[in-house]
């Protein structure tokens, strides 16, 4: 159905000692035959995997040295022909990859695409295909878990879990309906359908709270780190990044260049804002200020703030604490190598409502404190034993917030006093909306657990 | 063979379809002939001797609303009435008859006999006459051919049909009649897919035996009933039915000889209806309950027999002897017709278009039991369908086809025609989406005007009709400009009721929504100028009441329609298109749906494969097939 073979950088910029880059089209395995030195790529097996040379084929010059898989159509995630070229690691040789392979006929290919490609292709069913979106999109190995557990079908077997208790409920007023002769099947009550109801209410509305988590997970945590001139920033900066490998991107063309890294924390992926301000400016004192950190502030979802042991108090740390008011904030108190000057009294008094952490990043000090703290703020302590399941996927969102709303619809039928069949129309809407999550839509199942639940017949 | 006339359509059986079919081509002004095997079984009931039931009923008023007869010929014959689920929401309130049989079939009979353009033959049809891919007429075993622009095939259970007792087995339609053999066989050579159904019915026991103080009277409904829009006269002495229950004994036989029922020792091959089991089944997948009930329905006014709803079995007939005995009230019952199941052939319905014409040989089409439904009512419904286009197309009039928010018969079709069914289909009130809409109470509604267009209903009966409607819209107008003020009266009434105070003053439609209110306390407060007919009074109620979940109900067909609305064409080629799962292919190759909307409900069509459609058809990236 395409007709042009699309390329990209299908890992993680920045992470990992190999990297991948990945066509897929019709014209897939031509393109890398016209820059692999090694056998030729249009003469060998499908799903089989080659070592070799790129070079440019107009300066002939060597480009990078790698392993070529080659899977044919229709054998492939996008049942188009597809060629993986596995390179080193790292941003500058992955691009120069993604490069030639752009020079050499292939165009770059859009988010998502080929995902699209493998839907439109008929390889992957709508609600995989976000799942694989979203998998894509992912920035951390916690986010990656959550993508992979939904494609395992936990999220999945929770939901068909809800839908078959609604399906009970929902066979048993049909069979009150279809069969009002049958006395020995006891007659479903308005109060019985209210606590089936008010029970699978209670149990989205708790999948829906994780639907937040899910989507920080996702896209990291917004991280600012404030505080005055020299109370080491950047030496937490250092500290987190070094600890924890930083990704850095680049996001060059908005209005304003901002880098920011990503490190993960005990699972809990922190999208730190503005790292080059910080490095750009600590050591020049006079550059730096209030002014730059309430910019940064703006996009932050968690609030790092630094003080100084070694130093007296300031109405500019007040201010500090002014502009934080009503975020999740972590106050540090760094630098306790330093003689003591600040009022810690006072320092405990603004920061009665924040984790508060001492530490001494020269000494490496206090820095698991502070890595837990972290972790407790996002978690809550109970969040990361793994066997949680989040809700991550917008559509899947938006589908239990219509499910929720369906549920109420019902719950409000019943203390209206509506008859039990018009209740039930709005338990079947959820039982529907609840199918469409898991891609399971079939009506006749209702008719299957009818008849396999009661006896009836003439 | 010779020529033994000329018809616009031939109906082949005069069962509840047939009949039906027959009487609708007939009145739609089409030459019509109908054959069948036996001319003193028109309108034969073999099994259940009742008509209604949640569901089944309400496709009785709509085939009244279209001007069918079932409806008006049960409300003549019944031995009794009632109203079910009144208890519950109007939705799926229903009517159920008990029918006398015999004058059920003379009144059919009469009818059929009395209808202008319609002329009823005895004979057994062997095979079709087709010419080019299309049906031309008929010809019996007597080698009568009679041509006709379109054919019906209405024969029920009597294609190979196939009776077994425990280990008794013989070729018979229901009730001994004799079986049509050599037109299945001919259908199959037609190239016709068919598939084998299996049905069974109970033992009949002579009423004078049964010992009556040992059972519950289950009497008919004080209040006159009547299925028919047009009935004015009511049966009033009406006969009970009796329930009573198997008991610990009547299983221990049971378990005890299951090896000798044809459905257990591998006799039948048949698959039968998971919710008309027999009760062997019943004992055999649900074998901790410790009684089921009996229903013994009498037969009609001049005859003892008396049908024991429930026990339908396969079992041997000394079986069946030794099962009546164990259950109360029937010890000493003398059986007088002993139960069977019965294997016959259907036809894959797949292989139909929605207005029931076959998709393999042009003017053919096929309605009833043969298209693998069960019960009289799912019968009559596709058969008043196939005779309205069976007409039409002779005619050269527009087919007609009743979409799923329209009627319980537009579910039952495109169920059939779509989906298929791979076990007896019986309609369920749960197989509706749009069960608001398709009620009990409104099918004069939602079908009357059809059934005028197509000229199934007369001028008299349609200005009243259109009356009706009138009376329908001012009253709810009056009641959305009444003030009910919080007056002593009001609030005593509320109190009665079981209701909370008024606070302030409400209009009497909102007043009228309040769970505790009915239109009849209303009434009290504030009645219009002229008493109202009560079947008004009821619409005002319910169209009020539930006017929220009604609109609601609207609007998903509204978003339903803009599928529906999506036409694919007849000669789209699902080959060329790239991308669609295998499985998604046959099926649409198979069912070749009419439009996108019907595509979605093909199971194995999965919403990718929709999408994938949909892409195409939006691009106007169509295939078609060449006419090779």
């Amino acid at each position: 159905m395409e007709t042009d073979t699309i390329a990209a950088i299908s890992t993680p910029i920045g992470e990992g000692a190999i990297a991948i880059v990945r066509l897929s089209g019709p014209e897939a395995i031509e393109i890398a035959s016209k820059v692999f030195k090694g056998r030729n790529l249009t003469e060998v097996d499908s799903h089989t995997i080659h070592y070799g040379k790129l070079i440019n084929p107009q300066t002939q010059e060597i480009v990078e040295e790698v392993m070529v898989s080659v899977m044919k159509a229709p054998k492939t995630f996008t049942r188009e022909d597809i060629v993986e070229i596995n390179c080193h690691g790292g941003l500058v040789s992955v691009n120069r990859v993604l490069e030639l392979i752009l020079e050499n006929g292939a165009r770059l290919a859009e988010p998502g695409e080929f995902t699209k490609r493998a839907f439109l292709n008929g390889r992957i069913d709508l609600s995989q295909a976000e799942a694989v979106i979203d998998l894509i999109r992912a920035k951390t190995d916690r986010a990656m878990n959550i993508a992979l557990k939904q494609m395992d079908g936990r999220l999945s077997k929770l939901i068909q879990s809800l839908r078959q208790e609604l399906l009970e409920t929902l066979a048993h007023v049909e069979v009150n309906i279809d069969y009002p002769e049958y006395d020995d099947v006891e007659e479903m009550t308005l109060e019985v359908m209210k606590e089936k109801t008010n029970h699978v209410h209670h149990q989205i509305e708790k999948l829906l709270q994780t639907a937040k988590q899910g989507k920080i997970l996702r896209e990291g945590i917004g991280t600012a780190i404030i505080g005055r001139p020299n109370v080491g920033k950047s030496s937490l900066l250092n500290a987190l990044a070094h600890e924890n490998k930083a990704i850095v991107t680049d996001i060059p063309g908005t209005t304003r260049d901002v880098i920011e890294e990503y490190v993960n924390v005990r699972g809990v992926p922190l999208r730190l804002i503005d790292t080059a301000g910080i490095r750009e400016t600590e050591d020049i004192v006079e550059k730096i200020g209030v002014e730059r950190s309430r910019k940064v502030l703006q996009e932050a979802d968690l609030v790092l703030l630094v003080l100084n042991y070694g130093d007296e108090w300031t109405q500019e740390d007040e201010h500090l604490f002014k502009a934080v008011e009503g975020m999740d904030v972590i106050v540090i108190v760094n630098k306790t190598d330093l003689p003591q000057q600040i009022d810690m009294d006072q320092v405990k008094k603004l920061a009665a409502r924040y984790p508060l952490v001492t530490t001494s990043l020269i000494q490496e000090k206090g820095i698991d404190e502070l890595e837990q703290a972290i972790a407790d703020t996002f978690f809550e302590g109970d969040l990361n034993t793994g066997d949680l399941t989040y809700v991550s996927n917008v559509r899947h969102i938006q589908l239990l917030k219509d499910a929720k709303k369906a549920l109420e619809d019902a719950i409000g039928g019943i203390e209206a006093g509506m008859p039990i069949d018009v209740v039930q129309i709005d338990v079947t809407r959820t039982w529907e909306i609840l199918g469409e999550i898991v891609g399971d839509t079939v009506s006749d199942s209702l008719i299957d657990q009818l008849f396999s639940q009661f006896c009836l017949g003439k | 063979m010779y020529d033994a006339g000329q018809y616009d359509v031939i109906v082949v059986g005069a069962g509840h379809a047939g009949c039906e079919a027959g009487l609708a081509a007939a009145r739609m002004g089409a030459k019509t002939l109908m054959l069948t095997l036996n001319l003193d079984l028109i309108a034969f009931m073999p099994c259940n001797p009742s008509i209604g039931g949640p569901a089944k009923g309400v496709v009785v008023r709509e085939i009244d609303a279209l001007g069918g007869e079932m409806g008006r010929n049960i409300d003549k014959t019944h031995i009794q009435m009632r109203m079910l689920n009144t208890s519950k929401g109007p939705a799926v309130r229903a009517l159920r008859a008990q029918a006398d049989k015999v004058l059920y079939q003379q009144e059919m009979k009469k009818t059929l006999e009395n209808q202008e353009n319609l002329t009823l033959r005895q004979g057994m049809v062997d095979r079709l006459i087709v010419e080019d891919g299309v049906c031309k007429g008929v010809v019996t075993e007597t080698k009568a051919a009679y041509y006709g622009k379109t054919v019906i095939i209405t024969t029920g259970t009597f294609m190979r049909g196939k009776v077994l007792i425990g280990d008794i087995e013989y070729e018979s339609g229901p009730n001994n009649q004799r079986p049509s053999v050599k037109l299945s066989k001919h259908l199959e050579e037609l190239g016709f897919e068919l598939v084998r159904f299996k049905t069974g019915t109970p033992p009949r026991v002579n009423s004078h035996t049964i010992d009556y103080s040992k059972t519950e009277i289950q009497p008919g409904d004080e209040e006159p009933r009547a299925f028919s829009y047009e009935t004015t006269e009511f049966i009033t002495d009406q006969i009970p039915c009796w329930l009573t229950y198997t008991g610990e004994f009547t299983h221990k036989i049971i378990d005890e000889n299951l090896h000798r029922s044809s459905m257990y020792s591998g006799m039948v091959k048949g698959t039968g209806p998971r919710y008309c089991p027999s009760i062997e089944d019943k004992i055999v997948r649900f074998h901790d309950k410790p009684r089921h009930q009996i229903f013994l329905e009498p037969e009609g006014r001049n005859t003892d027999e008396v049908y024991v709803q429930g026990l339908s079995t396969s079992m041997p007939e000394d079986i069946q002897k030794r099962l009546l005995e164990t259950i109360p009230g029937l010890e000493k019952a003398e059986m007088m017709r002993a139960g069977y199941a019965i294997e016959y052939d259907a036809v894959v319905p797949t292989q139909l278009w929605p207005t029931l014409e076959t998709k393999k040989i042009e003017g053919l089409f096929t309605a009833g039991q043969i298209n693998g439904t069960s019960g009289y009512e799912e019968a009559a419904g596709q058969g008043i369908m196939a005779g309205i286009n069976a007409a039409a197309k002779a005619l050269n009039k527009e087919p007609v086809i009743l979409d799923r928010s329209q009627a319980y018969i537009g579910v039952l079709i495109d169920d059939l025609v779509t989906k298929g069914t791979n076990e007896p289909y019986r309609l369920l009130t749960s197989r509706a989406e749009y069960r608001l809409l398709l009620r009990h109470d409104n099918a004069d509604l939602r079908l009357t005007d059809i059934g005028y267009k197509i000229g199934l209903i007369s001028e008299e009966r349609y200005e009243k009709f259109h009356e009706k409607k009138r009376l329908i819209e001012e009253e709810k107008k009056r009641l959305e400009n009444v003030i009910i003020k919080p007056t002593e009266e009001v609030q005593s009434m509320l109190e009665k009721a079981g209701g909370a105070r008024l606070k302030d003053a409400v209009r009497a439609s909102d007043f009228l929504r309040r769970p505790e209110i009915t239109y009849d306390l209303l009434k009290k407060l504030t009645s219009p100028e002229q008493e109202l007919p009560s079947d008004v009074e009821e619409q005002v109620e319910i169209q009020i009441k539930y006017e929220g979940y009604i609109k609601k109900s609207l609007q998903q067909v509204e978003r339903m329609k803009k599928v529906e609305d999506k036409k694919i064409p007849s000669d789209i080629d699902y080959d060329a298109i790239q991308g669609l799962a295998t499985e998604a292919k046959e099926k649409l190759k198979k069912v070749r749906p009419l439009s996108v909307g019907q595509a979605s409900r093909i199971s194995g069509v999965n919403p990718s494969d929709i999408s994938i459609l949909l892409v195409y058809l939006e691009q106007g990236k169509i295939a078609r097939v060449s006419n090779e």
